[in-house]
């Protein structure tokens, strides 16, 4: 019977066991996880995916077995994407993102968000002129039902009381749970908006900055404007710096798809999602925390001072954390 | 030199990923029809959950009373969230690459630079699904039922809009949605597959039984080989049976009464010899109206 044998049956079968075994590692390893698998898989794996690269280009040239064929392109992509696919430990992603990624990604970034600040600021002065010359104004800018009667005809005194209105700390969790969750759902929407050449995030950001300066205002005017400030900046130094580092985000994004100057657009908007995601990655935290100190901190703590306090420790901890300077890594 | 002959639409699809090894590695992109099956699982067992979740935290809250209400209420809020944006960001970034959906059909998410499929990539693709995905449905449920205030014509014109992004893929050669584009990711099929039976090796039994001349194994190329290669995999007896008559009739072998299967066997075993060698010799015969 051996004479009758092909060449490429004889190929097929002295090779099968390391294909076997090869399939037997990645499939330990998609089922599971890539620490599943022992440290003699670890070592074999390459050298069985160079033999079955090998193998593949071999059987391409000189067999007319289908089967075979099919079974080795899917194997070697498999392999391929095991082998040079993400092999870092989470530890390792995780202290990578913070030491490096995330602040790199947000420095970067330093442009757009300078534009995004302006952006913000304009919508806020716009508001606050507006509303300087006719109060009625208010009610385009700010929302009935996130107002809750913070407007230009409330009272003094009800303005005051909704600054340290101290529901105790029962409810606190679940108004601060719901406040991140909305924050960063709108923050995701400002950042993939960007994708429509940024002018939705720049109208976000508008938007945004023009509620901040009326609200601003209906405090000034009633002489409450300190007190206010404490009540804003608490949280507000948090969550207005990662919905302006979104808004950035969403704006470079736009300038790739609008202006990719040398690079064919795809690259460009590429190369912007890649700088930009750490950062997104990094709002989504921030508004974690801006969370945390809006539902809790604020309410807690009733001092103007002691918030005035906390909204500069935030500014310099965000500020050292992305802006600082950082020791140079030996040799880079 | 594809060594499997593929349809138009199927070429269409085909790219190529060049190996640091130097290997050219095929990989067919997903169709817009696999993705939005794949999608549709997606939302199916997202919806399944949430509506459980639902239930079970009703249930929860009507049994332990008023005080639970609050911690009732951060588990919904932070599992939909985390259910919302973690699920497709979990199984993106598992060994796998592919959401259960995704599996299902053999897909996979992987870097268009063939390099690895980095966290911030994974999170940037679902973060725009946001614009792809949620803003339209959430649109197309919100806007008829808000009564009034928003205008018809700009409810429409909001549609259209959101229907640019939503129907991105169907527009670009490599089915890229907006996510894709800018975490500069693509999806692909890479099914599972399964080693397949050598069909010679059988023939390789039967072949002493048969004679065939030279000439008789000259009758087919490539393309007729790997059609009776299926049909011998198959094994469906009638087919069997009249492609073992058409072949006899066509290259007048005589077999007497060898069994259909047998005979095909033996003679997808010579032809295939026959081809192999030549295609060692640098010569592949693309089908029998290939002279040479």
């Amino acid at each position: 019977m051996s004479e009758n044998q092909l060449k490429s049956q004889r190929f097929r079968r002295e090779r099968e066991a390391d294909w076997r075994r090869l399939e037997a590692i990645v499939d330990k390893a998609e089922k599971r996880s890539a620490s599943a698998l022992s440290d003699a898989e670890i070592l074999a794996m390459p050298v069985l995916y160079r033999s079955a690269l090998s193998s593949l280009s071999v059987a391409r040239a000189t067999s007319l077995d289908q089967g075979l064929i099919g079974y080795l392109e899917s194997l070697a992509t498999r392999a391929y994407f095991f082998v040079y696919g993400a092999r870092s430990t989470p530890q390792e992603q995780l202290a990578s993102f913070f030491s490096r990624d995330w602040p790199g990604s947000v420095r970067g970034l330093w442009r757009e968000t300078l534009i995004a600040l302006a952006i913000t600021l304009l919508g806020a002065v716009v508001a606050w002129w507006l509303i300087g010359s006719d109060s009625d104004w208010f009610f385009g800018f700010v929302d009935q039902a996130l107002a809750d009667g913070r407007d230009p005809t409330a009272s003094r005194e009800a303005l005051r009381a909704t600054l340290y209105h101290d529901e105790g700390a029962e409810g606190l969790s679940a108004f601060s749970t719901y406040l991140f969750t909305h924050n960063a759902q709108v923050a995701l929407v400002a950042f993939a908006l960007g994708f429509a050449f940024g002018a939705p995030t720049i109208v976000l950001l508008l938007m945004n900055g023009a509620m901040l300066g009326a609200v601003v205002h209906v405090f000034v005017e009633k002489g409450l404007g300190f007190e206010f400030g404490g009540w804003l900046l608490i949280h507000g130094v948090t969550e207005l710096f990662a919905i302006i580092l979104a808004g950035a985000a969403g704006l470079k994004i736009g300038w790739a798809v609008a202006f990719p100057g040398q690079d064919s657009r795809l690259e460009a908007l590429s190369g912007a999602g890649r700088s930009t995601g750490a950062a997104m990655v990094g709002v989504v935290l921030m508004l974690l925390c801006a969370g945390l100190l809006e539902g809790f901190g604020r309410q807690l703590i009733v001092n103007d001072l002691a918030r005035y306090g906390v909204a500069a420790a935030t500014a310099l901890i965000w500020g050292l954390y992305f802006y600082g300077p950082r020791p140079r890594k030996a040799g880079a | 030199m594809t060594a499997v002959d593929l349809t138009p639409a199927e070429r269409k699809r085909q790219r190529a990923l060049v190996t640091p090894e130097g290997l050219e590695l095929r990989l067919e992109l997903a169709s817009v029809g696999q993705r939005l099956g794949a999608l549709i699982i997606d939302m199916l067992i997202i919806g399944g959950i949430t509506l459980t979740t639902i239930i079970v935290l009703l249930l929860v809250a009507s049994a332990v009373g008023e005080s639970a209400a609050e911690l009732v209420a951060v588990v919904f809020f932070l599992g939909m969230f985390l259910l919302r944006n973690g699920y497709f960001l979990a199984y993106e970034m598992s060994a796998k690459a592919a959401t259960p959906g995704k599996r299902v059909l053999g897909l996979r998410v992987a870097a268009r630079d063939g390099g690895r499929l980095r966290f911030d990539a994974v999170f940037t693709r679902n973060a725009l699904r946001e614009l792809e995905l949620f803003l339209p449905l959430s649109l197309m449920i919100a806007g008829p039922f808000s009564g009034g205030g928003v205008d018809g014509w700009i409810y429409l014109l909001g549609l259209i809009w959101c229907g640019v992004f939503v129907f991105l893929p169907v527009f670009n050669a490599d089915r890229l949605r907006a996510g894709d584009l800018v975490a500069g990711t693509w999806v692909l099929r890479a099914p599972r597959q399964k080693m397949l039976r050598d069909m010679a090796d059988e023939g390789a039994l039967h072949r002493p039984a048969f004679d065939f001349t030279p000439a008789q194994l000259d009758v087919y190329g490539v393309k007729e080989l790997q059609v009776l290669e299926q049909v011998l995999r198959t094994g469906d007896r009638a087919t069997v049976r009249a492609v073992a008559d058409r072949i006899a009739t066509k290259i007048g072998y005589v077999r007497g009464d060898a069994p259909d299967g047998e005979f095909l066997r033996a003679y997808y075993h010579g032809i295939r010899g026959r081809l192999e060698s030549r295609l060692l010799m640098g010569r592949r015969r693309k089908d029998k109206f290939d002279a040479a």
